[in-house]
């Protein structure tokens, strides 16, 4: 029953319709800062700072899907921390934002004011630099990069595989959760980075301020998404689903995995970061809760429900649950993660391609 | 299924035909001067204390096409698993021409260095089309660099016709590898063998689940494909072992137990216990 409605539903809705609701949502996108700034607040067409600050966080998420996506659906690693890069990128924002707070602190110091409650009289090596927003931004980038690197290079090098590699992730992400819980370490304990105030001298709730960040993570989105599809369509994507699907004959065709499975892992963990770093200034708060193993489960399963081995699906996947969650957790709070739960199954029995697939016209077909 | 009955003899000619390029014995690197391609000196492999080979020694000649047979658990497979890198042999020492010490390299760099495998089940990339699955395996540069650069040539465009030709998708070469039956998966294997342009072949059971047609159309092709690659064929068919073999070698607990023809092999008393008798 499931194939009929979706072949009748792919039949009405072929590629041609698809691509035109793909142009009618990112000219929706484009215009909501438009309409946030140069609309009248009592006008039926103004949009709100909160649905402004909701859509520009479900776009960092869809990010992070898709990021998700190029190294679970087409190169078949289920990695199940990608929250940790998230998180990394929104801490390496988070400290710029907090030291540009400046003067203005409850203890009116030159340090954050979590560091002169812990009595901290300078500031930790590793965040020296990071008043400065272009450092902040390498640190966000770079740090989550840094450490797909180390991380990706050991586990690939000694060919961990399938669950193995998912517990590691999951372990590697619990592991810098309590890291990041500890109040000496640096990272502002269990409330993390919040109270900012402004970016680059601008007011962090200016209206002006939230179109930009919100501009920019449609921009950041749409990049990451044409840079996917060139990366797909290339012989190095080709190459990626090989992995996921015959890594041996892959390497007796004389290809080392290694390199391949390196690249397209850092690569992801580095656009998680941007994300983050996009994510933090937009929602006003980064802790260690973002690291938490549950977030990192929850972007594997946008992009199951969305579609995994496309594009398109992890984006729809994130924005759909996001915006699900956000009217049920008001609606019904106690129900969400039961209606998540079920919506994983009920997307793994009946969908296996994801909303995508119901979308998609049939490949088999032709 | 394959168009067996039409113009039959119009594709027995093409690979008849000089596709499957020549030269490739003397590629650099690969030092023949003593005629063998491939020397496996004593080695043994054991897991968990069963001893997979025993003292296994072998070689094989510049241009040969050499057939392996034995009992299950003979070691056939375990043989090519140390040849190409995939189980490291305890002792003993195998050699790719006279310099190259294959325990010192990776799969993919034996790979490189002009050895092609086909495993005992046909494994090609599903998802992809054939003629994508042969433009993966052409030779070519294997870095990550190159692959995001990678833009198909003239030349190499001619090379996948010629393969396709050869191994007779030429009308497939648009459709998705997981829907080919079979016989014509086992054949885009050897076609992707051969784009990788190898010197030795390894072929572990080619002719498993093809039709008598097809397995002599396997046939054919190996032959033509003699004397310009050198080729270790392991089949458990003993009719398509008589169709193409000059040399038999038989391994019984991971070592040899006779070498020769095949029906010096068959005559042999020895070989008739452990092996055809039963």
């Amino acid at each position: 029953m499931q194939t009929a409605l979706s072949l009748r539903l792919a039949t009405r809705l072929g590629p041609q319709p698809l691509k035109l609701a793909g142009g009618a949502a990112l000219a929706v996108l484009l215009a909501m800062p438009a309409l946030h700034l140069w609309t009248d607040p009592a006008s039926s067409l103004h949009v709100s700072a909160y649905t402004l600050t909701l859509v520009g966080k479900i776009l960092c998420y869809a990010i992070v899907a898709l990021a998700m996506d190029l190294v679970w659906g087409y190169t078949g690693l289920l990695s199940l921390g990608h929250g940790l890069f998230f998180a990394l990128g929104g801490y390496g924002m988070g400290m710029y934002l907090m030291r540009a707070i400046g003067h203005d602190g409850n203890y009116q110091s030159d340090l954050p004011d979590f560091m002169v409650f812990l009595d901290w009289k300078t500031l930790p090596w590793f965040w020296q630099g990071s008043e400065h927003l272009a450092w902040a931004l390498c640190l966000a980038v770079g740090v989550p990069g840094l450490l797909a690197l180390v991380f990706g290079w050991l586990a690939f090098r000694s060919r961990i595989k399938g669950v193995y590699f998912s517990i590691m992730t999951q372990a590697l992400t619990y592991a810098a959760m309590l890291l990041f819980f500890r109040n000496e370490t640096g990272f502002g304990g269990n409330n993390g980075f919040t109270d900012f105030k402004r970016i680059l001298g601008y007011g962090i709730a200016a209206p002006g301020t939230r179109a930009t960040l919100f501009l920019l993570t449609v921009l950041l989105l749409v990049a990451a998404l044409a840079a996917g599809f060139w990366l797909v369509n290339s012989k190095f994507g080709r190459i990626l689903t090989a992995i996921r699907d015959a890594e041996s004959r892959l390497m007796f065709c004389g290809y080392n995995p290694l390199y391949y499975k390196l690249f397209i892992w850092v690569a992801s963990a580095m656009l998680c970061g941007l994300a983050g770093a996009l994510y933090v200034p937009q929602v006003g708060i980064i802790n260690p809760g973002e690291m938490s193993p549950a977030n990192s489960i929850e972007i594997a399963i946008w992009v199951a429900v969305g579609g995994r081995g496309s594009l398109i699906g992890p984006v729809l996947g994130a924005g759909f649950i996001n915006a699900a969650k956000s009217w049920f957790t008001v609606a019904f709070p106690e129900y969400w993660l039961f209606f998540l739960g079920g919506l994983f199954i009920a997307t793994t029995l009946f969908l296996p391609r994801g909303l995508l697939g119901l979308l998609r016209r049939h490949k088999e077909k032709a | 299924m394959m168009p067996v009955t039409t113009s039959q003899a119009l594709q027995r000619e093409s690979w008849d035909g000089d596709t499957p390029a020549s030269g490739r014995l003397l590629q650099p690197g690969v030092d023949v001067t003593h005629g063998q391609i491939l020397y496996l000196d004593d080695i043994s492999v054991s897991f968990d204390g069963f001893r997979a080979l025993n003292r296994l020694s072998l070689s094989i000649g510049v241009g040969e096409l050499r057939c392996i047979i034995g009992p299950n658990g003979a070691g056939k497979t375990t043989m090519m698993d140390v040849i190409t890198g995939k189980t490291r042999a305890d002792s003993g020492s195998a050699f790719f021409g006279q310099t190259i010490n294959l325990a010192q390299h990776s799969e993919a760099e034996i790979a490189q260095l002009g050895i092609g495998r086909k495993f005992q089940k046909p494994t090609v990339f599903e998802a992809m089309t054939v003629q994508e699955n042969l433009e993966l395996a052409l030779a070519g540069p294997r870095s990550v660099w190159a692959s995001l650069r990678a833009r198909l040539s003239g030349q190499q465009r001619d090379r996948i016709d010629e393969l396709l030709t050869l191994i007779r998708l030429g009308e497939q070469r648009a459709r998705q590898a997981g829907l080919l039956s079979h016989g014509q998966k086992q054949w885009l294997e050897i076609g992707m063998l051969l784009a990788q342009e190898p010197q030795l072949l390894l072929l572990d059971e080619p002719v498993a689940g093809m039709t008598d047609a097809e397995t002599e159309k396997t046939a054919e092709l190996l032959l033509t494909l003699k004397g310009r690659h050198s080729l270790m064929v392991v089949e458990h068919d003993m009719d398509f072992i008589a169709s193409i073999a000059g040399k038999v070698t038989v391994l019984a607990e991971g070592a040899v137990l006779a070498e020769g023809s095949l029906q010096q092999v068959q005559a042999d008393e020895r070989v008739i216990e452990v092996y055809l008798g039963r």
